[in-house]
Order: C-alpha cells, then structure tokens, then sequence
C-alpha cells in the first residue's frame, strides 16, 4: 500500500522550536511528529511513503532513512518548487500515488489521534467509492468547517463553512483513503483538496465519512502541542501504561508522567499529571512539574515550578524559577535562578534574566 | 615588519540581537551600502601601507566565509585574508593568544584589532601616525557620544594634552566619560607578552568577595577589554585617537538602516559615481542610493535617501522607497511605500502596502518603548516574507517565511 504525508512547509506556527529542527522530528511524547504516522502506516501495511515537503532539511534526509530500514517501508520526498496546498502534492506525487490501483491513505502531518487505519481501509472498500474522509466530532463545530451526511447515512452530502446554527458536530480530521482515480480531478497546481476537490466529490456521490473514536489533535501551534500530549498520556495510560512511570514511583502526582530512561529526577519532586520528560534531561531536587514538555538534553535546577510550559532542547530553567502560560523555550535557552515567565516564547540561545509577566516573543 | 590586522567576527551563538536577519546570515555578512560589513573594514585596511594579511577570527563554521574569502581576494590580489576558527570560546583577547604563532609569524611589529560590529570611517592611517608618535604599546580608536548613551559602551579618561588613557571603564553604571572605545585597536606586538601575563594573573588571583567566595569567572576566557585594556591604563601603555567622523555599533538588526545610510553618505561624498544618479528619464533619486547593478527599478519609482538595494531585486512603478535596505531577489509591486525598513531576500511587498518604521530617536539606538515593551523602531521583514495588498505594516518584526494577510503594528510576528 502507499501514503502521502503532507509535510508542508516550515511550520513557523511552531516556532520557536521549527528555529532549530524541522517539525516532523520534533518529538511529541518523546518519539519524532512524523514517526507516530510512519509507524501507524507501517502497520496497516504500508509499503511506500510519499512526504510531500516545500524544502527539504538535511537533518531529515538521514533520521527518515534510518526509519526506512526500521520499518521497511520506501520513504520518497516529493518536493514542491512551489507551495501546491493540500491537492497540489497529489498531483505531484502521481507517479507513486497512481503505480497500482490500491488505494491510498493521505495524512496531515500535524494530526495525532490513535490512527484506525486498519478499519479505515476496510470501510473504505466496502462501500467501494473513491475516497473517505476520517472525521472527529467537535464540541464547538461552529469554530471550524463541518461535515453532513445524507440522512442515515456514511455519505457526505456537503460542507459548511464555520456554521452559526448548529448542522453537524464532525469535523474533518486530515486523514483520507482515496482510490487513485481521485488524481484525474486534481491539476497540477496550488489547489485546497478541502475547497476545490471534495465539493466535486461529493455531489458525485464519491465520498463517504468514518467517524473517529478517542482522542485527536491538531499539534501543529505550542497550545494545542501541549493539549494533544496530554490527550495522548491519557490514551497511553489505559492501553499501554506500562510505558509510563509508575504511579507508586514517589514523584508521580496524578497520573500521565512519560520519563525517558536516560533522563535523572531528583528528590523531592511532584510531576504530574501529563508530563513528557525527554532522553538526558536532568530534574533537579524539589522541583514541580504538570502539563508540560521538557526537551532532549534539558536541565531544570532545584525548586523550580513549570506549567503548561515546553522547554526546547538543552535549556535551563533556573532554581526557583516558574514557567507557565504556555510558554516555550526554544534550543539552548537559559532562564535564570528566581525569573518568572508567563507566556514567554524565547528564540535559541537567549539569556532571560528578568522577569516575562506577560506573553511576550522573546528575539 | 609590516603591519598585520585581524578582525573579530564572533560566532553564531552571539548575534542574537541581530535576528531575525541573523538566521539567515552571519551578521559579519550582512551587507549595508551594498557589500557585506566587514568589507568596510577590509577596504580601509586595504589602504594600510605594507599591510598584506587580514586574519578574521571567530567560532563559525569554516564554510560561512568561503565564498565570501574567495570574492574578497578577487578584489583584493595583493591581501591575504584567511579565516581562523576558535573551537572553544576563549575570549577576544584569549582568542587572539591562541593564534599567537598565526599572528607573528613574518615579525609583523604592529596588529590592527578590529570588531566586526562596529560601523565608522576607519582612520587606520591616522592611528598608525598616532601610536608611531606615542610611546605606548597600544591606541584605541576613540569617539565622543552623547552623555546620555555613554555607559553603554567602554569609556575612557585621557589626558587632554597627550591622549594618554589612564581610566577605562566597560559599561560602566554611571557617568565616568563620554570618550569612549570604538572597537578598533592598533597594538604592538609585544602586546602578547602582555596577554600572557594577564593569563597567568588570572590563574593565580582568582577573585573572592567580601564572604572569601570566589567570584564567578568564565573559565579561562580573556576578554580584551576587561581584561587586557583596563590593566593597559593602570600601566599607562594606552592612548586613545579621536576620531571626528561617524561611528555607530551594529548590535540590532535595526541599527544596519542608520549604518547603511552613514555609509552611504560617506561614499555620496568621496565616490558620487558609484551611486545611483538621477536622470530624465530614470527613477526619481534623492541623497545617497546604492542600486546593485542586477536590479531593476521601474523609471516611476523614487528612491532615497539613504536605500541600498541589492541584487534581482524588482522596484515597480510608483513604488516609494525611503532609509532602508532591500535585499536580494525581493519584489517591490506598484505603489508600495517602504519607510525605514529592511526588506528581508526573496520576500513580495505587494501593492499600495506599506511597512513602515519610527526614525531612531536618540545616537546608537534603534528601540522605543510600546506599552512597556522594548521593540525595534525599524520594520524588518525576514527572509522570503509576503505582504498582502494594501496592508500596512508598522514597527514590526518579522520572521522568515511568514505570510503577512492583514494589517500589524508594534508586534513580533514569529
């Protein structure tokens, strides 16, 4: 089987930390963004993976062939001279996309969910049309796009732009499985697959819904990043919880602590509910961790307290210091002894020595 | 026994001030009045009788200044400019020890030592006159700034008569002296017996405070002016040589549109010719333009004062340009005004948009104060940025590859 990955450009939402490292290897929940989807392609058996990507880093090229080899699986970039949008790369991505008549699965790169790909590919050739969107249901539809079926039915009937009355609670979740015959609706060209290409598809009777089960997220801004790591500790937490800390280990507070083997946490601590401590951090003594991230390689000293916070890779957060208000710390970022941040986004290698009381862009 | 010169470009860590333009280029490359900062510095030195070797030094990677070494030494045949790298932060001072044998090798008798971040005519020969005059064993470029804007800087106190230094203080809390420091030394070569003795002085005195703690020191790191400058003035081996034309530091991004345009000023007068003239049928000039011969800029346009624009770059018809500078491959549409502005490479200023910054107020400074926040007072846009039709963009910062759709004032756009 094949899938594309739309990549995209260089995801300045999730700055500062796309500064330094590429989106798809940002780790959420330890493990690189894209990995999550390589890994859930792998399983439902797919062999080729195109990654469809504005530019195309260096630091990719080698992790993803190491991913290769570990998952068996064929990785192509398919490089975009120009933004193409969410249909454009389809096009680009024809010769792979279009080699057999299997079909095949599209991935937004920012989506975290538990990926019933499986089911989603079985659906799809039981009702034998040319695409299928996996969809969420929202408690606010009115803040995005909805989708509507026909009455008692899979099928998609139309889309509603940010409804002001209430015509549906599902939303497009960014994962599809469509039959190749879908690239004879797409040019080459920068086209929005959700404007331009499912409109078409549905009056044509062409496109059915399948409803997601659990939890989904949309990781691609530092406030949802944080939402969507703790949606996902919850799901860890009831199908693998052995991966997680212990409740009994003495630091754990509430439940969801994710800790890296190599990581080292101090005496005296509360961490918890919904932490991610990465591979080499070092907690110090007496410090206070919940809903937060903290980076490969960082460091947060004695008696520090951090909130709804992600700290990028080899920062330091000072003793007695407190992060909160989502704020992010980007690569090599120092927040000194007793300093306050509330909603600080801090540009690498920064020096912050006074306090940040309101959210403020640190360059 | 020819004189040698060094310039320290430091590293990519440092330059943070100088983002987001810093995340695209090293800040020693930045290019005002059309080539890059540190050409400035080796143009003067290029005029140095009997001077041959230009050694930058630095912590960036080799690969940052091939390209540009490789054009300086077409431009320059009879100089040879190398890059040195440190690998670990030694300090400025610790840094030039460090490639000791580097620097003396050939018996130069004098070392010129200049900071890359500095902007100002470079009176090189004058300083050479000077220190041969004086006995010391260094001269320090000095320029007068205002009161108000003196501490920021290395301040120093000489005697009016013989310009000898015999207090220099480095950012001091208050007013000690509105001489200060230009980051451009002239040495001699015995200074590195000086350097050496500083480094033992330091292994040996470690600092303590009142409590007998020891007092925090980076590691083995020697800073040229704490360290070596200040001891110089207690032995009285340091003269200062004022200099009377400009000199500006670039530390912010923002601080390359007032260097741009000093620069410029200087060529408008020593070199009219190789600025852009106005003519009857070609754009509207006023002041000092420096237009890249590979740009195109439509005969509707008005240019100037003080704008460089560089290479590729399209300026369409009716487009108004003013202070600023544009960078490579970017696209001025019709009717566009760009005040006080840096336009960052392959960026789109689309039509009847705006971006707009606050002339600087006060010497040496490019930042105001919004609602209790320090920003920039020039608009910068980083690489490859669009802005949206009929939009105004005031007092902005903004960084690469972001799409402007609507309006924005006073506001870092990450």
């Amino acid at each position: 089987m094949k899938a594309l990955i739309l990549v995209g450009g260089f995801g300045t939402r999730l700055r500062p930390l796309t500064l330094t490292m590429p989106k798809p290897l940002v780790e959420f929940a330890n493990r690189p963004m894209i990995l999550h989807q390589i890994e859930a392609l792998a399983q439902a058996g797919v062999t080729d993976v195109v990654l469809a990507v504005n530019y195309k880093p260096e630091a990719m090229v080698s992790i993803l062939e190491k991913y290769e080899e570990q998952y068996n699986v064929k990785i192509t970039f398919s490089v975009e001279t120009e933004p193409l949008g969410t249909a454009g790369p389809l096009a680009l991505a024809r010769d792979i996309l279009a080699k057999d008549d299997s079909p095949f699965f599209v991935l937004n790169s920012d989506v975290i969910c538990e990926f019933p790909l499986r089911e989603l590919k079985k659906f799809h050739e039981a009702h034998g049309c040319e695409g299928t969107i996996l969809v969420t249901k929202v408690e606010e539809p009115s803040k995005y796009g909805v989708i509507v079926n026909k009455a008692d039915s899979t099928l998609i009937d139309r889309f509603v732009e940010k409804p002001a009355e209430f015509v549906s609670n599902k939303i497009n979740a960014g994962i599809y499985i469509f039959n190749p015959a879908i690239l004879d609706r797409i040019e080459l060209r920068p086209t929005s697959i959700e404007n331009e290409v499912f409109p078409h598809m549905a009056a044509d009777h062409q496109l059915h819904s399948f409803t997601l089960d659990g939890f989904w997220m949309d990781v691609g801004q530092p406030k949802d990043f944080l939402t969507g790591t703790c949606l996902y500790l919850s799901h860890v937490a009831k199908c693998n919880p052995g991966s997680l800390a212990h409740p009994n280990a003495g630091y754990v507070h509430g439940g969801n602590v994710l800790v890296d083997p190599t990581a080292k946490v101090g005496k005296d601590c509360r961490i918890g509910p919904n932490v991610v401590i990465g591979p080499g951090v070092v907690v110090g003594d007496g410090v206070r961790l919940q809903r937060c991230v903290l980076l490969e390689g960082s460091s947060v000293k004695d008696f520090a307290w951090i909130k709804n916070t992600i700290v990028g890779w080899h920062s330091t957060v000072g003793r007695w210091a407190r992060l909160e208000g989502t704020s992010v710390l980007g690569d090599y970022v120092t927040v000194k002894d007793e300093v306050y941040v509330n909603g600080g986004s801090i540009l690498p290698h920064k020096s912050i020595s006074s306090n940040i009381t309101e959210p403020q862009i640190i360059m | 026994m020819h004189p040698k010169a060094i310039i320290l470009v430091g590293g990519p860590s440092r330059g943070t001030r100088f983002r987001p333009l810093s995340l695209n280029v090293p800040k020693p490359l930045f290019p005002v009045a059309g080539k890059p900062i540190i050409s400035h510095h080796i143009a003067a030195l290029s005029k140095v009788e009997g001077l041959k070797e230009i050694l930058l030094i630095g912590f960036f990677e080799d690969s940052v200044f091939s390209s540009f070494l490789q054009s300086a030494s077409r431009e320059y045949p009879n100089l040879n400019i190398r890059y040195l790298r440190e690998y670990q932060s030694l300090g400025t001072a610790g840094g030039l020890y460090h490639f000791r044998d580097e620097i003396l090798r050939g018996n130069p008798e004098q070392v010129f030592v200049l900071h890359a971040d500095v902007a100002c005519t470079f009176p090189l020969i004058e300083m050479k006159k000077f220190h041969e005059r004086h006995r010391g064993l260094c001269t320090i470029l000095g320029t007068k700034v205002p009161r108000e804007s003196a501490n920021n800087f290395g301040c120093l106190v000489a005697k009016p008569d013989t310009n000898e230094v015999y207090h220099y203080v480095e950012k001091p809390e208050s007013f000690i002296s509105n001489l200060i420091s230009c980051g451009v030394y002239l040495f001699d070569c015995a200074i590195f017996e000086e350097i050496r003795k500083s480094l033992e002085n330091k292994k040996d005195n470690v600092e303590t405070d009142i409590y007998g703690r020891e007092i925090f020191q980076d590691g083995n790191k020697l800073r040229l002016e704490q360290d070596l400058l200040r001891p110089l003035a207690q032995a009285r081996k340091l003269f200062v040589y004022e200099t009377k034309d400009f000199w500006r530091q670039i530390k912010t991004a923002g601080s390359a549109v007032p260097v741009n345009g000093l620069y410029l000023e200087q060529i408008l007068k020593s070199n009219p010719e190789k600025l852009a003239q106005s003519t009857p049928n070609g754009p509207e000039i006023v002041g000092a333009v420096y237009i890249h011969p590979t740009a195109q800029v439509d005969p509707k346009a008005k240019l100037g004062p003080n704008v460089s624009i560089g290479p590729n770059v399209v300026v369409s018809k009716g487009a108004r340009i003013r202070d600023s500078i544009i960078l490579d491959n970017v696209d001025i549409k019709q009717n566009a005004c760009v005040l006080h502005a840096i336009i960052g490479w392959d960026s789109k200023v689309g039509c009847w948009s705006r971006v707009e910054g606050t002339p600087p107020s006060a010497h040496n400074s490019t930042m105001i104060t919004k609602n209790g926040i320090k920003i920039q007072s020039v608009s910068i846009l980083g690489k490859e940025v669009s802005v949206k039709d009929e939009t105004i963009i005031r007092n902005c910062i903004v960084l690469p590859h972001k799409e402007l759709k609507q309006s924005c004032e006073n506001e870092i756009v990450m």
